[in-house]
């Protein structure tokens, strides 16, 4: 265990207090990140939707998922400001009369909501099993590393499907209900610990043979131990930039999974479903319906993407 | 790599055997270690090709008493690293044993209580020292897993006490790795290692990755230490100068073989085995005395496939017909000295 001594006592060791922050203001990631304009502009974009999509209950206007509020009359209105718009609607109805803005904040917070924890059940699989894999080697890594590879052979919709399938057998009808966040977020987990198994894989054998990792086996400490509070430590940054590229991916995911009917039904949206309702009225001419959650999409996903790409060629050395 | 004297003036050799009925601490007895570098199974058996073995320490042999220094020297490959290794209990041997203070290391048990008492200073400061950790909590790290201490103001006093005996000052504690220097690093290592209060160090080229000027510092510093806290080393070099400077009797090593054990001043005034004396030729005269200097011949046998007989013959000046076929065994020649060579045995060299 790293010996924090933040609190001041009587000791031989002062501790300054701000140390930490003063550390961090100091860092050469704070004066790169101030200097790069377009990253700002990104984290900034990323952090407004961001909050946005959770604070969507106290922001939007209507509240799509209370069936009361709808009314089937106000039903594929254009945005306010065409011909034909409702000022109540600011970026127009869908088909059964809900605010296309209202159903965007509620959208993306379920997209951004699935995606993080989807991303964070991946990072949890794969930096454990890549740290055993890595650290242990021998029979467990070839076992470890062959689940790998035949989960890589499947395709996060093929994933999707099977998860869904499975679920759908076993919870029966009514306890369905509230599962199918939780079906998307396994199957775009399982879907994505492989890379980071990998990665983490790969730092953690070129970390266990260094002298550090000797000095702590000297002293009696577990396996789990020293991969957990040595190793881990070392091999956290590529994969926390690998995390943020794949927030982006996995929201694109949670959006193609709920598009192709296999995620949230349309009943709750998310910019995936909001897109595939769209989709079918396009022919028609409602286009406000497909194009402003497409676009909330592809806004949430360049930024995130922005940010992400700046971590890598910051904290990659091999990129420096 | 050859060993090289690097320092200008040698300085003077330590005094033979501190006490010579002092107490044993470390007895290791025909240690060997065997590694198998074969192919994986599925290409062995498409290549029919057999297991692969290398042979990196065999039957070594040796004894270090209290509050003394053993070396063991000899080329990259000659198996002193695996020593170490296997006396400090990070690897475990093929045969043979290591007793600490009477107690086996490998036979089992709990090693707990004897581990304690062991600690080792690593060849490269720069990887021996976790760089996301900051100083303090690596050097309290021994203090916490042992159970010395589980009181936090107690573990930063001692923390304080140690950075500031290796000469660093107690607030660096608060500093990461990356901001200190070689020498400084090493500092480091050394205060972590005493952490736990050994009696014991194993020190694996504690100065091989340093400047010549902070090496005679580091140097210094550790037998300031030994005389202060009573400590006993296991000191591994391929250098020759540090060797003289630090240890009271030498093992040389050859392709894992400790082919001549002596008292440092013998093995500087008058080496027996025909490596070591091989390798006394090879140092750089820097007196310029005019000494001719004789190159150490050939390389170092691929330990996979060693040479038989005695694994020196190849390079040997002296090898004849019987060191092809028999191993030698080390034999007394003296107070406290063995020698393995069948040249010497018959009194050829």
């Amino acid at each position: 265990m790293p010996l924090r001594a933040s609190k001041p006592s009587a000791s031989a060791i002062p501790v300054p207090p701000q140390d930490r922050w003063k550390r961090f203001f100091d860092s050469d990631m704070l004066h790169a990140f101030v200097r790069s304009p377009l990253v700002m502009l990104a984290a900034l974009i990323a952090f407004i939707l961001v909050a946005l999509a959770f604070l969507a209950p106290w922001l939007a206007p209507h509240d799509p998922y209370d069936l009361k509020s709808l009314n089937l009359m106000d039903s594929e209105n254009p945005p306010s400001w065409v011909k034909g718009g409702d000022p109540r609607f600011w970026l127009g109805t869908d088909d059964q009369g809900r605010d296309i803005f209202s159903t965007i904040l509620y959208g993306m917070r379920s997209s951004v909501l699935i995606s993080m924890s989807a991303v964070g059940l991946a990072l949890l699989m794969g930096v454990s099993l890549g740290l055993i894999a890595g650290y242990r080697g021998g029979w467990v890594d070839t076992v470890i590393m062959r689940i790998a590879d035949i989960q890589l052979t499947f395709p996060s919709i093929l994933t999707a499907l099977l998860v869904d399938g499975i679920a759908q057998a076993v919870l029966k009808g009514s306890q369905l209900g509230n599962s199918h966040y939780l079906i998307l977020v396994v199957a775009i987990g399982l879907s994505y610990w492989v890379q980071y198994a990998r990665t983490v894989r790969g730092v953690a054998m070129v970390e266990r043979n260094k002298e550090y990792v000797q000095a702590a086996r000297l002293i009696g400490l577990s396996s789990r131990k020293i991969m957990f509070s040595h190793v881990l430590p070392n091999v956290l940054s590529p994969v926390l930039v690998l995390a943020t590229i794949n927030l982006a991916l996995a929201i694109i995911t949670e959006a193609t999974l709920s598009f192709l009917g296999v995620g949230l039904p349309s009943s709750e949206p998310s910019l995936g479903t909001m897109i595939q309702i769209g989709n079918k009225f396009l022919l028609s001419g409602s286009w406000w319906m497909v194009a402003f959650p497409g676009a909330t999409l592809a806004l949430l996903v360049l930024a995130v993407n922005l940010v992400g790409d700046w971590l890598r060629d910051k904290l990659d050395p091999r990129l420096r | 790599m050859t060993p090289t004297l690097t320092q200008p003036a040698a300085p003077a050799p330590r005094a033979t055997a501190v006490d010579v009925d002092a107490a044993e601490l470390v007895r290791v007895r025909d240690l060997s270690r065997v590694f198998d570098v074969s192919k994986p199974w599925l290409n062995r058996m498409i290549e029919r090709e057999p297991r692969k073995l290398l042979k990196a320490v065999s039957d070594v042999s040796f004894s270090i008493n209290k509050r003394e220094t053993l070396a063991l020297v000899g080329e990259s490959g000659s198996g002193k690293s695996t020593v170490a290794k296997m006396v400090v209990g990070l690897l475990r041997p093929t045969s043979g044993q290591v007793r600490i203070d009477g107690l086996d290391m490998w036979a089992g048990g709990d090693l707990t209580a004897l581990r304690r008492r062991i600690q080792m200073i690593f060849q490269d400061p720069y990887a021996s020292l976790n760089p996301r950790w900051r100083v303090d909590a690596i050097i309290a790290d021994p203090i916490v897993a042992f159970g010395i201490s589980t009181d936090r103001a107690e573990i930063e006093h001692r923390v304080g006490e140690l950075l500031r005996l290796v000469g660093l000052d107690p607030l660096d504690g608060r500093k990461y790795p990356h901001e200190f220097s070689g020498g400084q690093r090493q500092r480091i290592c050394i205060a972590r290692a005493l952490s736990s209060n050994p009696e014991f160090l194993v020190c694996d080229e504690p100065t091989s990755a340093l400047d010549v000027s902070v090496q005679a510092q580091i140097l210094n510093f550790m037998r300031d230490l030994q005389d202060q806290l009573g400590l006993t080393y296991l000191f591994i070099s391929h250098n020759l100068a540090v060797v003289r400077h630090m240890a009271n009797r030498i093992g040389v090593m050859y392709l894992g073989r400790v082919v001549e054990l002596a008292p440092t001043q013998d093995i500087f005034r008058q080496p027996q085995h025909p490596y070591t004396r091989m390798l006394l030729d090879a140092v750089p005269d820097l007196a310029m005395s005019g000494r001719p200097r004789k190159m150490v011949e050939g390389e170092i046998p691929n330990p996979i496939d060693p040479p038989t007989g005695c694994t020196f013959h190849p390079r040997c000046p002296l090898a004849f017909d019987r060191c092809k076929r028999e191993v030698p065994i080390a034999l007394k020649t003296g107070f406290d000295r063995s020698v393995a060579c069948h040249a010497v045995e018959e009194a050829r060299g």
